[in-house]
């Protein structure tokens, strides 16, 4: 499964780095505190947070996840797409609760 | 914590003193105040708003300033919350009360705090919202929420 | 669904509130930061987050939140366990990550939640 049948199946946008919606996903992650999602998450994983500071490119380029969404309609900060524009991690957005797009991802990957 | 209390029927009115940097003891003040309120005629959706406001304001005085007040006021038809607090103060106050707009360290953000909603967050639930500031000094934030009629 | 069924979908245990299994449940926020559990998370949910301090209980107090997951197989100190105690918030510890927990609770019927309050104090439910 990459990331571009996520982004369709959750109806979500992509603010950045479209050409690489077509990565793999090896699985998800879910979390707002750094120090966990580098100590936990694995490298392929779609990062569900809703942190928006540029620090969070930093933590998905060195754990080379497959993508970031943003939920609960948190607004990524021009310098975290910026920064991730050069680290080619797309950045998507949701406006729904993490609860609601972890479930539904989790539903892909398991069910359909 | 507890400066002091004077509870009568239709009127409460408490004062706490907060510590900066005092992370562990976050919340205990929102605590106290929705457990005081908890035996009034006061709806539920009310005391929460209340417990909310009283956390994020909290909340700053421990992550920015040195040592701050929190007041509450419980009368019939309203309930103000005031804080008052001897800090660096906020440098730009419009900037500050945008949602997702932070000065928080990385250190708090660890804590599960500092992600830029606590003044968006008490403004929307007061329905008069007050906050002064002095860059160097502190930071003064009033809340009330009205009462519905019982 | 109520606790002892989540305790079970989760291999949880439980920490505080054995007493309170019967406790129903249908909605879920899933969160590490305590302000966005402030801004968006309804009362009477449960709150499923990695954030094992005492912060996270008093912020669950403040919105009548049902009960905590702890995900994540976190070891939790006994200043947490004894402030879940005293402000009677039950607990559930899983070793699963918040991932895992949300994908699983959501497969079961539990809706996600997040909340708006319209200037004329009433609550908006769902979204």
């Amino acid at each position: 499964m990459n990331l571009e049948t996520i982004v369709k199946y959750l109806d979500i946008k992509c603010k950045c780095c479209w050409e690489k919606l077509e990565r793999e996903v090896t699985g998800g992650y879910a979390g707002d505190l750094l120090s966990d999602v580098m100590g936990n998450s694995n490298s392929g994983n779609i990062w569900v947070t809703r942190q928006v500071h540029q620090n969070i490119v930093a933590v998905a380029a060195l754990k080379e996840h497959a993508g970031i969404i943003i939920v609960h309609g948190a607004v990524p900060a021009k310098e975290t797409i910026d920064k991730a524009e050069k680290e080619g991690i797309p950045i998507m957005v949701s406006e729904k609760p993490e609860f609601e797009v972890v479930g539904k991802i989790y539903h892909l990957m398991h069910y359909e | 914590m507890i400066i002091e209390t004077s509870p009568g029927d239709d009127y409460l009115e408490c004062r706490y003193s907060v510590q900066g940097r005092d992370f562990v003891e976050a919340g205990v003040v929102s605590y106290l105040i929705k457990k005081a309120l908890k035996h009034r005629n006061i709806s539920e959706s009310i005391i929460r708003k209340v417990a909310v406001v009283t956390f994020e304001v909290e909340l700053n005085i421990i992550s920015y300033a040195y040592e701050g007040v929190i007041e509450c006021y419980v009368m019939p038809d309203a309930i103000i919350i005031e804080a008052k607090d001897h800090g660096v103060g906020i440098e730009d106050i419009e900037l500050a009360q945008v949602e997702g707009y932070s000065t928080a360290d990385e250190s708090i953000r660890e804590m599960g705090f500092g992600a830029g909603m606590g003044l968006a967050n008490i403004k929307k639930f007061s329905d008069v919202f007050e906050i002064l500031s002095e860059p160097g000094k502190g930071t003064y934030v009033k809340s009330l929420i009205r009462l519905k009629d019982i | 669904m109520n606790l002892a069924d989540i305790r079970d979908l989760l291999e949880a245990e439980i920490i505080v509130g054995e007493d309170k299994l019967d406790i129903e449940i249908t909605t879920a926020f899933g969160a590490d930061l305590m302000s966005d559990v402030l801004a968006f998370a309804h009362s009477g949910c449960l709150l499923i987050t990695g954030l094992s301090n005492p912060q996270t209980i008093r912020t669950a107090y403040a919105l009548d939140i049902a009960a905590i997951v702890i995900c994540r197989g976190k070891n939790l100190s006994p200043k947490f366990i004894e402030v879940a105690k005293e402000l009677g918030i039950p607990i559930l510890l899983t070793k699963y990550i918040m991932f895992e927990t949300s994908g699983r609770l959501f497969q079961q019927g539990l809706k996600g939640c997040i909340r708006e309050v319209c200037l004329d104090n009433r609550d908006v439910s769902g979204r």
